[in-house]
């Protein structure tokens, strides 16, 4: 790495990227952040120190050679700067959005430690958009077949470093689109789905060939996978089980989990209705349940189908919530009317059994828990209620059991995740790896994506050595 | 993409599609369903599995076209093709052996009757079908099934055919003659199984429904199909579709059925106006 060189920059400012204003953008379901141009890329990545020993790389799940790409970018090779991205990251339009950076990578840039850390993931997105030409791989077929469960980002990384490596890669997806949770989950105006389309594209360009409408454990199980000549399964299947919170009222007409509402207008487009055949309920007055991410785009989705008021019910502080900050200022901005420090305790429906009220009762922080967050406690006799016509539930996300259920012999853990070796991300099944939110619980994108790399190195490993030792 | 391999009216605004998807048919068994997206801009809808052959690696299901998607599909011919079905999704029918079922299918719910008492009749029980509909134009596979059962009732809610009543009254008189049953199996509209499960209540005999609430992906991903059963939350997609007729808290399926009426409503206004001077399929083109 070069020394620091100045090079007529003020490396005070971070280059401020555009967005849409928020009263305009509350009408619509276009993306809300705008990247950067070429000339404002270059400017960022000019604030690059050039560390001798990079942080950056440290916080980076995939390991991306951070330094190198923003010094491309620096210097005008866009396109080696989405080359450079893509030897880690299968993935980078969809990580330079959807990534907690400020967690990751820029937590650790030393600029962070007097201004603003290096605009990171702004760049990565820049890099990976800029992108004229879809990236190709050099790759030499070795002729063993490799079975990936579930398209989200944990399978389309691992069958993308699969397919780099010279498996022949199927992927098996239950539902009619690729790209799991970025498809039915992530909100258009976070991450359009072309993007996703795009990377999509790039990973079937590796030759991966992903079969559509296959319900593993259903339409096919494990078992079969291995008869079928496959030697070795990724289950990458996510946690997309949603959770209730128990309460009366939750099966009224008007209540949705977080998941089916989101799938509903993201996957199946129920916000271009009756264009699209696919309705959702438009709610004056929404509650959305839970402080997530996913709370977050629930309730700036209810906002942009029409909402008055769209509350969003925490029971703890504004600072115990696991959403990003970014994500939270954006709800901010537009009118996500925050209700902290409540717990929902019933909701209260009409004669036809239609939502007309949320009881919530309010609550006061006490010790911290396991979490190290400050645990809520109830304050007896503090009911309260507010008036609303959609309550949607984003409390979080457990691993869905079809293939656990459907495969002898797969060990799993404390809510039903799937148990793996540390090391190996092997299962309790031969030749049965998992990784991504199936195996830590709902987490991140890129958790999910840097677990599926090792797993794919671990496979490989796996491959390599049955080969060799014989079967 | 999914090829229609026969397409037949069997009953007023009732169709039978033949189905290649030889993945669907390998694993298919009585009691499960699809689900099926007819095109790119359409709603994925469940519908139940009324027959399947390995062999051909089809699957047969029967839809009566109430909604836009099934007016769609309804509009497609033999050899087009259906975008996506996924399945087979939903727990198996549980099939008990050597015992007396009655099995009860109203209206559309004949169909996914059929390859449950076919099961059952293989597993050698003594089968008792009754089947029924508002009136003769809608009933449909009697054929098939008095070849599947010991004894066959048909009911019609008109009397055009069979006898006048509903389904319940056959299941009554078999239950006041003194008739031994191990097991009633009914499948049709909520508000039938409502009705028909309570008959068997007072007898203490185990009463089995099918349920076909609102589902979008069909494989436990978003609760849309979320049923009360015996004061717990159940998917019926993947904790059914099957469930204990006596313990299903059915008035708050009903109401969560009527979740999209206005929506569904104004669906088929547009489809309406759109397909405008298409006949849809009439009893008087039935082919069987």
């Amino acid at each position: 790495m070069p020394k620091f060189i100045p090079n007529n920059v003020d490396r005070r400012k971070r280059v401020p990227m555009r967005e849409q204003d928020a009263a305009a953008r509350t009408k619509n379901f276009d993306e809300v952040t705008l990247g950067y141009d070429e000339k404002e890329a270059q400017n960022e990545a000019k604030r690059c120190l050039k560390c001798e020993s990079p942080a950056c790389i440290e916080g980076c799940p995939v390991g991306i050679d951070i330094p190198k790409f923003v010094n491309e970018i620096a210097n005008g090779k866009f396109d080696e700067a989405a080359k450079t991205l893509k030897d880690k990251n299968n993935l980078p339009a969809i990580c330079g959005r959807v990534c907690p950076q400020e967690s990751q990578c820029e937590k650790l840039c030393i600029l962070g430690m007097k201004w603003k850390p290096l605009a990171i993931g702004r760049l990565e997105r820049f890099a990976a958009d800029h992108e004229k030409a879809v990236t190709k791989a050099d790759i030499k077929p070795n002729g063993k077949k490799v079975a990936v469960v579930g398209s989200g980002p944990a399978g389309l990384t691992a069958a993308a470093d699969l397919a780099k490596k010279g498996y022949s890669v199927t992927i098996f997806e239950s539902l009619h689109k690729p790209g799991g949770v970025l498809v039915y989950g992530i909100p258009e105006f976070r991450l359009p789905k072309a993007i996703v389309e795009r990377e999509v594209e790039y990973v079937k360009g590796l030759g991966v060939d992903i079969k559509l409408d296959h319900v593993i454990g259903k339409t096919i199980d494990i078992d079969d996978l291995f008869k079928d000549g496959y030697s070795a399964v990724f289950v990458g299947s996510g946690a997309g089980l949603p959770s209730f919170m128990g309460i009366p009222g939750e099966s009224l007409n008007g209540v949705y989990s977080a998941n089916e509402f989101l799938t509903r207008v993201n996957l199946m487009k129920a916000y271009l209705f009756p264009e699209y055949d696919t309705p959702v309920k438009r709610g004056k007055n929404v509650a959305v349940v839970g402080g997530g991410n996913v709370a977050m785009d629930a309730a700036r989705t209810a906002k942009r189908l029409g909402a008055e008021h769209v509350y969003l019910i925490y029971r703890r502080g504004e600072e115990e919530m696991p959403a990003r900050r970014e994500e939270l200022e954006h709800a901010k901005e537009e009118g996500i009317e925050l209700k902290l420090l409540m717990n929902p305790t019933k909701i209260i429906g009409d004669e036809q059994r239609q939502v007309k009220a949320i009881e919530c009762i309010c609550m006061e922080l006490g010790e911290p828990d396991e979490s190290g967050r400050l645990s809520p406690v109830c304050k007896e006799g503090s009911e309260t209620t507010l008036e609303v016509d959609i309550v949607i539930i984003s409390i979080g996300t457990a691993p869905n059991p079809l293939i656990v259920r459907t495969t002898p012999g797969l060990k799993t853990g404390k809510h039903g995740v799937i148990d793996v070796d540390g090391y190996s991300f092997m299962t309790s099944r031969e030749g049965v790896f998992a990784g991504g939110d199936i195996v830590s619980g709902a987490a991140t994108v890129i958790s999910a994506m840097g677990q599926a790399k090792e797993a794919a190195k671990a496979i490989d490993d796996y491959l390599k050595d049955k080969n060799t030792t014989g079967p | 993409m999914y090829r229609i391999v026969s397409k037949k009216c069997i009953a007023d605004n009732t169709t039978q599609y033949e189905v290649e998807a030889p993945d669907v048919a390998r694993k298919a068994k009585p009691g499960q369903f699809v689900v099926v997206r007819v095109d790119e801009k359409g709603e994925r809808i469940p519908l139940t599995i009324a027959d399947f052959s390995r062999e051909k690696g089809t699957v047969t299901i029967v839809a009566l076209s109430v909604g836009k998607t099934t007016k769609m599909m309804a509009s497609l011919n033999e050899g087009d093709r259906i975008l996506d079905v996924a399945g087979p999704l939903g727990n198996p029918a549980e099939i008990i052996e050597n015992g007396t079922v009655v099995c009860i299918g109203g209206g559309l719910g004949i169909a996914p009757a059929y390859p449950i008492a076919r099961e059952l009749k293989a597993r050698g029980n003594k089968v008792i079908s009754i089947i029924g509909a508002r009136s003769a134009s809608l009933l449909f596979w009697e054929d098939r099934m008095k070849e599947v059962s010991d004894e066959l009732h048909v009911v019609t809610d008109d009397g055009s055919k069979g006898r006048k009543g509903f389904a319940v009254h056959p299941l009554m008189d078999l239950i006041n003659n003194g008739v031994k049953i191990d097991r009633v199996i009914i499948i049709g509209s909520t508000i039938m199984m409502k009705v028909t499960s309570e008959a068997t209540r007072p007898h203490g005999i185990k009463t089995i429904v099918s349920l076909n609430p609102i589902m979008v992906d069909g494989t436990g991903m978003c609760g849309s199909c979320r049923v009360t059963v015996g004061g717990k939350m159940k998917f019926a997609c993947v904790d059914g579709p099957e469930f204990d007729g006596h313990q299903v808290d059915f008035d708050e399926l009903l109401a969560r059925l009527k979740t999209y009426a206005a929506e569904e409503k104004t669906s088929n206004e547009t489809y309406a106006h759109q397909v405008e001077g298409v006949p849809l399929c009439l009893s008087s083109s039935r082919t069987t």
